[in-house]
């Protein structure tokens, strides 16, 4: 297609300003990442120059205890609060669309408050909160991860509602009247005619949350009790510690499990959006 | 963001809501566990710095509420009003950044083939899926003194300097060593941190309003006479406006909040508004400061959502009249 | 040759090619100074294509555009003596009407008080007076087309596009605006080119039309002989309604054909032109006489017989549907010039249709 036909007026991307600033654009957002992933394989531990392939510092991590129980505590923190913010999400998104009630658009702005609010006001806030309460802070694990799933599911929940709002608006609602029409119960409506609407905006919603949970340093810094590792605070700790190829290691292995988790949550899509066509 | 939040509401009000008394228990199933979890773990927690705030420490973990106005007074402390300015001056540079470079990859990928669409605006989510902290310290290894930017630096430098040699003009141009910049510890780092993690903030509200310009209104322009730079200023600019806000929204909120940023790449003297409050809670245990400063904070942020809603409003107002 | 009557277009051998597709098949077309040209056909027949590239928002694959004797394969959209009314109208929702109509003024650099006059005069030639200051979103439809028109006309091109300009709006408004703009076209003396699939649209405004199918141009004349003289069955059939009679030709006479059809036995019919030897028999509804006596032939007339299936009813005239004896469907319309009429005759009616053979057409497939 490159330069075959002559440039239209509005074919902006193939004005070569401009995909030299997207070139430029996504070098700035990739190379340090890329970079990041390359050297946790180089054979040095300071220098920035390539010295030679080497796994040892996935070793290194590996045999480090704390680092792998604050991995799967970030895992299990993940996966526990995309399923609650999805669940909570979508039925708040469901009542906001679908019912009239006293204080409908108080709760709907409300709900949008987590969104926009800096992080830092809702970390403190949750800090305090789970201090004055007097939360069990002692707690066996996996429940001393509550404050901190609480806390990601208070951040992620608002999110799957808006994601989901946003595909309930383009639902014909006579769709639902055909289908009791038809003789199907308000239950059976419900699950066979608004939910498989509802299902790509709760996939997006979820992997959303999902993506927002793993992302998230500062509730977490917040909402960690004293003897709870997790991987941000414990990759934090290591850093104010100086750079060292084991935190490349880590942080590796963390992209690399959070791109495997979306593309599998991308194809298990793939076959209902496949039905979709079809139908 | 705000501007499609409520054009859904209004679409959703035409879709005949029905009364909540038609079927109570379907109704309370739905809404009950987000109100609950929003009010025990949002307003709550809010509401107890607010209380805070007008709080006085008497021991080291034991704090009265004495609706005191102190710990108010005290973020007008010299010290502390020289750290806001510096955090909304670093979060503004940062907002304008992104937006200066955010807005021609927004422009790209809407106007890109139906095929690649896809496949840009997945290469500037993905940044997403790796968490804040390590994209922070991925930064680290590219800005330090013998980091990546100063080896490609020192490499232009002696190539320069070879090329330089045979005038013998090499060491009065070049000077005698190359002098690695310093781009870690200081405020540009930190300009640079907050405009690497937030850009994608940017990117996506000015694609999702591009996307939706009616591509005529463009041609239109071109057709009376304007040429691509006139059309981009007259046209897309004033058109893409609640992109272009939402996306400055979305990059100087959490800019003027972000701690994690300032904390990896400042330096001493770029500590920032979000370092102070963390500061607060952690180190220095002055909850009932740090709890005010997290409120000024939020009264900023309420501020600028106000401002905005008021924009829009007055918008709405003057097309009707 | 003068220069007024050279013409304003001149199409050579065009063709755009998306990937395989055709949308334009090598197609040449000269349009005449002080036409009201129109672009014919069904959608997806390369009309809206040709017209943008016009324009410049396309490029042509092959082949040239001159417009005032100009090449304007390099000149951009904004830099052509050419403006365009879109399908979607395309006025600026974030500037006033006036605001709306000045912009390609201003973007030209006219002299603000020339901008001023001539906006003035440009809302009045609309008729839009006392609007100058209502933003788009307050205006009707109509309204918005107004400004569209003038926004282009202010800047006094040498050619005015419209892409289907009057398909978003109602019935009624329809036809008054098909007025407007002829009523204009003949004010402002600029040629206008229109695109339609809007057979009556064309017949009504345009002096003169192409009609195109596949990316090819099939006629180009004006509305009358279009719908007297279809030189192409495609013709004949997307332009009115008519009736056709498979034929064999036995002879060529001059501008006639002698013919044989086996509903229709042996008839001397005019030719659509030179070229035509071959092809199909049409007729109008409206010229097919019926009677549901058992008439004698007049002289000349070919005689066929049928039973009625339909009638729809139509207010002004009804079209009657009818089966021939050997199953060939036909129709014929027929004016209600009476108030007292006799009642419709019911289907299964047998009856007898008289066609002449100067009302036959003998087309190209």
């Amino acid at each position: 297609m490159l330069g075959r036909s002559p440039l239209g007026p509005l074919e902006y991307t193939r004005r070569l300003w401009l995909r030299s600033w997207l070139a430029a654009v996504f070098v700035f957002l990739y190379a340090p990442i890329v970079i990041l992933v390359v050297f946790s394989f180089n054979d040095s531990r300071r220098n920035i120059v390539w010295q030679g392939f080497t796994t040892e510092y996935y070793v290194r991590a590996a045999e480090n205890a704390s680092l792998i129980e604050a991995f799967t505590n970030s895992l299990l923190i993940a996966f526990v609060s995309t399923i609650l913010s999805t669940i909570i999400g979508a039925l708040l998104a469901l009542g906001l669309w679908r019912f009239r009630f006293p204080g409908r658009a108080a709760l709907d702005g409300a709900a949008a408050l987590p969104i926009v609010i800096p992080e830092i006001c809702m970390g403190v806030a949750l800090l305090v909160f789970f201090n004055r309460v007097g939360w069990p802070t002692a707690m066996p694990w996996p429940l001393n991860l509550a404050p901190i799933i609480i806390g990601h599911v208070a951040f992620s929940f608002p999110f799957v509602a808006v994601v989901v709002r946003a595909r309930m608006a383009g639902f014909d609602r006579s769709l639902e009247e055909a289908s009791k029409d038809l003789g199907a119960s308000e239950w059976q409506t419900f699950w066979n005619v608004t939910v498989p609407f509802m299902k790509p905006g709760l996939i997006a919603g979820s992997l959303l949350a999902m993506t927002l949970s793993l992302d998230d340093f500062v509730i977490t810094f917040f909402t960690s009790g004293p003897g709870t590792l997790t991987f941000p605070v414990q990759i934090y700790s290591m850093v104010r510690f100086g750079a060292t190829p084991e935190v490349n290691a880590a942080s590796t292995v963390l992209i690399a499990v959070t791109v495997l988790l979306t593309v599998i949550a991308v194809r298990w899509q793939r076959p209902d959006k496949e039905a979709a066509k079809l139908g | 963001m705000a501007r499609d939040i409520k054009r859904y509401r209004v679409r959703c009000w035409e879709n005949r809501l029905e009364s909540w008394r038609a079927q109570p228990a379907v109704f309370w199933a739905f809404v009950l566990p987000g109100t609950l979890w929003l009010l025990l773990f949002f307003f709550v927690p809010l509401g107890l710095i607010w209380v805070l705030a007008f709080g006085e420490r008497v021991g080291p973990v034991q704090i009265d509420i004495t609706w005191t106005f102190a710990n108010y007074l005290a973020v007008f402390d010299p010290v502390y009003v020289g750290l806001f300015w510096r955090s909304v001056w670093v979060a503004t540079v940062a907002t304008v950044i992104a937006l200066v470079m955010g807005l021609p990859v927004a422009l790209a990928v809407s106007f890109a083939p139906e095929r690649v669409k896809p496949i840009l605006l997945l290469l500037v989510i993905l940044p997403f899926w790796t968490n804040i902290l390590i994209r922070t310290y991925a930064m680290i290894a590219v800005l330090r003194t013998r980091g990546f930017v100063n080896f490609g630096l020192e490499y232009l430098w002696l190539m320069g300097k070879a090329f330089l040699l045979p005038f013998g003009l090499d060491e009065i141009v070049m000077g005698e060593r190359f002098e690695p910049l310093s781009l870690l510890y200081n405020n540009t780092a930190v300009i640079f941190g907050i405009v690497y993690v937030y850009l994608p903030f940017m990117v996506l509200p000015l694609y999702a309003t591009l996307e939706r310009l009616d591509r005529s209104l463009l041609e239109a322009s071109l057709d009376l006479g304007a040429g691509q730079i006139r059309t981009f200023f007259s046209i897309i600019v004033p058109l893409a406006k609640p992109g272009i806000v939402s996306g400055i929204i979305l990059v100087f909120i959490p800019a003027l909040g972000t701690f994690l940023i300032s904390d990896l790449l400042g330096g001493t003297d770029s500590l920032l508004l979000g370092n102070v409050i963390e500061r607060q809670f952690k180190a220095a245990n002055h909850w009932p400061l740090g709890s005010a400063m997290s409120f000024v904070l939020l009264y900023v942020t309420f501020a600028i959502l106000a401002l905005r809603a008021w924009l829009i409003s007055r918008e709405e107002a003057r097309a009707r009249a | 040759m003068r220069e007024s009557d050279a013409p304003i277009v001149e199409i050579q051998n065009v063709t755009k090619a998306f990937g395989r597709l055709k949308a334009v098949n090598d197609v040449s077309l000269a349009i005449p100074r002080n036409a009201f040209f129109a672009l014919l056909g069904p959608s997806g027949c390369g009309k809206t294509t040709l017209l943008r590239m016009l324009g410049g928002f396309e490029h042509s694959s092959t082949g040239r555009i001159l417009i005032d004797g100009e090449d304007m394969a390099s000149i951009q959209p904004n830099r052509r003596p050419v403006n365009m009314v879109f399908q979607s109208y395309a006025v600026f929702p974030h500037m006033t009407v006036a605001e709306n109509i000045a912009y390609g003024l201003k973007v030209t650099g006219v002299p603000r008080a020339e901008i001023g006059r001539r906006v003035t005069d440009a809302i009045a030639m609309v008729r839009l007076d006392g609007m100058a200051t209502r933003r788009p979103d307050q205006l009707s439809g109509g309204q918005r087309q107004r400004v569209a028109l003038a926004r282009a006309l202010v800047k006094r091109p040498k050619l005015l596009l419209l892409d289907e300009p009057l398909s978003a709006l109602d019935k009624k408004l329809r036809g008054e605006m098909q007025l407007e703009l002829v009523r204009l076209q003949h004010e402002v003396g600029i040629t206008f080119i229109i695109v339609t699939h809007d057979q009556e649209e064309a017949l009504g405004m345009a002096s003169e039309i192409a009609v195109m199918q596949e990316g090819r141009i099939l006629q180009v004349a004006p509305p009358r002989q279009l719908y007297e003289h279809p030189t192409r069955r495609f013709v004949a059939e997307f332009i009115g309604a008519s009736n056709s009679f498979a034929c064999e030709v036995l002879a060529i006479e001059d501008e006639n054909a002698r013919v044989t059809s086996p509903l229709l036995g042996e008839l001397v019919v005019e030719r659509a032109a030179p070229k035509v030897t071959s092809g199909t028999l049409i007729i109008r509804p409206e010229k097919v006489r019926m009677d549901f006596s058992n008439p004698a032939p007049q002289p000349g007339e070919a005689l066929i017989r049928g039973t009625i299936d339909q009638i729809a009813y139509f207010g002004d005239l009804s079209i009657v549907y009818l089966t021939a004896e050997d199953g060939s469907r036909l129709q014929c319309s027929r004016y209600n010039v009476s108030r007292i009429a006799a009642p419709d005759p019911a289907p299964g009616t047998a009856c007898t249709l008289g066609l002449h053979p100067e009302d036959l057409l003998l087309v190209g497939d």
